[in-house]
């Protein structure tokens, strides 16, 4: 036997069958890459959400208006007016752990420059607030204590502004205007990207919520109070001490409800993080089904051509191949094909996974345990089909295998 | 000596409940050197007890002897080896590899040699047989653009390009006009000369004619086996006129 004639006859077979060849690797190819894609936007995506809640700022509690079931993060809500600037203040001045307390209130609305109109958030908080968040800023400052007393027409401005109304220029200085309120630019955040809901944090404007409540909003009450705890380990007596002052505050009989809600930044997160497992388990699942359909397509077009592979097998042996020597043959066939549309199908995932990744602005991940599990699969169904017929020709007599129609 | 031995042999097909007997005791001796033509309708069981001699398939019950050995004890890979060396088959339906030239379908059985050949040798005397059928200036091809005659030869160079001792053709002119038919066996005679043991099975009496033996199969039995006097390819070429000389001569002599 000649030993190079094995992978040489290999080859020749894939050449005489090309169209095979391409159908099967693409299959493979198919199957793994969907496999690499979805798994590694999903796990991505995980990825983002944890670094979210990471970046959300530690030791923070909430303080929602009204009564909020757990895990409920329907943030536009805050219908109830139940949260005074008073409470806020009453619970950074009376609880030893709270640090700091920004009463909040957001308003939508259109901001002129020159000629330039953006549709944005404008939010009412405390000087602390940027603390609270961890939110940096990137050039000017935050307004002071005094310009919360003062109502002071002064504004803090997010990324997407200054790429929307001063197309990157910088803003420090300017006047913007809402519904005719001038609000002189002081300072500009740093970029913090998608929130765990979607949105883009950056599309923001931070005034004193002095100035928000008596010139902007029209409310008159907070719709979130965002506190800074101490510690970690403070975090569940302040919480406690937060009940019972804004029990004591709102009058409530032992046997009333509460009329806000106290929750932790992570208590938050946790419903956003349970969604994106459950979008990963997802995508895993149409991965799964990509493999399936995948693995069928290989099966298809591996045994539409099983009586030709049976004839040529018989022919083999007719002219004296010996079994092994045949099967050696399908073996390296069908290895290199699964070889060739592993390798493709990796590069293929990996590179959708990154353009896609960039595009949705999360990390692109990559499960070596996906890829192994999608290679192994695909490749377990292609060398089976592509091997299993030929091993059953080559047991057959030579005659039988070449008479097979 | 006698190098294919049968004793006995009957060959039964199975088809679900049907069973065809298309060999019913066939007892048969060839010697080293003959030239044997194998004659008989169609269905008389040529092809079965050509199959059986090739190794490629196995009586149902009786014994065969190659080269004084039963073939019955033989492993799969002696088989393997005397499928290569021994034994050299034209199948009456050609069985070319599909989209793979001439002569990488003659190269076939070279690849699978017990004693290893180097890829120049294997692609000379690959074209050395394709040369010998006379298709030198095919070797590119591919079976889909070879007449049915092309075919044949090919697999006429397939089967003698490892040099075998017995030479086993299924109607190998079966499909080639009576020219080209005489070239061929004009090809096995000089082979025969040069000590190849040749089986030939043919339904047309003119070409088993140039034959040593005939031998006459009707429904899986002997019916007849005789010496012949063998005529000469060569000479009948000698006096070959084309067609289309005939009718100039014709045309001349009005
Ligand atoms: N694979 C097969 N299965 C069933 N019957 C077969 C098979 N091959 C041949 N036969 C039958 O065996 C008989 C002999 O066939 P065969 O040897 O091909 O005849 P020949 O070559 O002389 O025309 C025929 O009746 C044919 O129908
Ligand atoms: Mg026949």
């Amino acid at each position: 036997m000649k030993w190079s004639a094995v992978p040489y006859s290999a080859i020749r077979a894939m050449r005489r069958n090309t169209m095979r060849t391409i159908l099967t690797t693409l299959g493979i190819i198919i199957g793994v890459a969907a496999v690499i894609t979805m798994v590694g936007l999903g796990q991505g995506a995980s990825a983002e959400v944890e670094e979210q809640v990471n970046r959300l700022g530690q030791n923070v509690v909430l303080v929602f208006p009204g009564e909020r079931s757990l895990g409920g993060v329907s943030i536009g809500g805050g219908s109830a007016n139940t949260l005074t600037v008073e409470d806020a203040r009453a619970l950074q001045e009376e609880i030893p752990e709270v640090i700091a307390a920004s009463p909040e209130v957001r308003s939508q609305r259109v901001v002129v420059y020159g000629n330039q109109n953006w549709h944005t958030r404008i939010y009412g908080q405390s000087a602390d607030y940027l603390q609270i968040r961890q939110w940096p800023i990137e050039s000017g400052e935050m307004f002071t204590d005094e310009d919360v007393e003062r109502a002071s027409l002064v504004a803090v401005v997010g990324q997407t502004i200054v790429e929307e109304l001063f197309e990157g220029a910088d803003p420090i200085g300017e006047t913007i205007r809402v519904r005719g309120l001038p609000l002189t630019i002081i300072g500009v955040l740093e970029r913090k990207g998608m929130s765990l809901m979607g949105s883009v944090q950056d599309d923001i404007v931070i005034v004193p919520y002095t100035t928000a409540f008596q010139r902007i909003s029209g409310r008159s009450h907070a719709m979130v109070i965002n506190i800074q705890v101490y510690d970690q380990q403070s975090m569940e007596i302040a919480q406690q001490k937060i009940t019972d002052l804004l029990r004591e505050r709102h009058r409530l009989a032992p046997d009333q409800e509460n009329d806000f809600t106290v929750q932790t930044q992570e208590e938050v997160a946790q419903a956003a993080t349970e969604t994106s497992r459950v979008m990963t388990w997802l995508l895993a699942s149409i991965a799964g089904i990509s493999l399936f359909v995948g693995g069928i397509g290989i099966m298809n077009v591996m045994l539409v051509s099983v009586t030709e592979r049976t004839r040529e097998v018989g022919l083999r042996l007719a002219v004296g191949a010996r079994e092994p020597d045949v099967l050696l043959q399908f073996l390296i066939e069908s290895i290199i094909l699964c070889l060739l549309g592993g390798i493709g199908g990796i590069l293929l995932g990996i590179f959708a996974t990154e353009i896609i990744a960039s595009y949705a602005g999360w990390p692109a991940l990559f499960s070596t345990e996906a890829m192994v599990i999608a290679v192994t699969v695909s490749a377990a169904v292609g060398l089976f089909f592509g091997f299993y017929p030929a091993w059953k020709a080559s047991r057959l007599d030579p005659i039988v295998a070449l008479r097979r129609e | 000596m006698s190098v294919i031995e049968l004793k006995n042999i009957t060959r039964i097909y199975k088809t679900g409940s049907v069973s065809v007997d298309a060999l019913k005791g066939i007892d048969l001796t060839i010697q080293e050197g003959e030239f044997v033509a194998i004659m008989g309708s169609s269905g008389s069981g040529k092809s079965t007890l050509m199959n059986i001699i090739g190794c490629l398939d196995r009586p149902t019950s009786g014994n065969y002897f190659l080269n004084g050995e039963d073939v019955a004890t033989f492993t799969k890979d002696k088989l393997a080896r005397l499928r290569n060396q021994t034994l050299g088959f034209v199948f009456q339906a050609f069985h070319l590899l599909p989209r793979t030239t001439a002569l990488e379908n003659v190269e076939l059985p070279l690849l699978y040699r017990e004693e290893e050949l180097s890829w120049k040798e294997i692609h000379k005397r690959a074209r050395e047989a394709l040369d010998i059928v006379g298709l030198s200036d095919r070797v590119e091809h591919t079976p889909n653009e070879l007449s049915g005659g092309q075919k044949q030869r090919v697999a006429v160079a397939r089967a003698l390009v490892t040099r075998p001792d017995v030479l086993l053709a299924d109607e190998p002119t079966g499909n080639l006009d009576s020219r080209t038919s005489l070239d061929l066996i004009d090809m096995l005679q000089r082979l025969n000369r040069e000590g190849l043991t040749i089986l030939m099975v043919t339904h047309e009496p003119e070409i088993a004619n140039f034959a040593e033996r005939i031998i006459t199969l009707r429904d899986g039995l002997i019916i007849k086996d005789r010496q012949s006097v063998q005529m000469q390819a060569s000479e009948a070429l000698k006096n070959w006129k084309d067609v289309d000389e005939i009718e100039y001569e014709n045309s001349v002599s009005l």
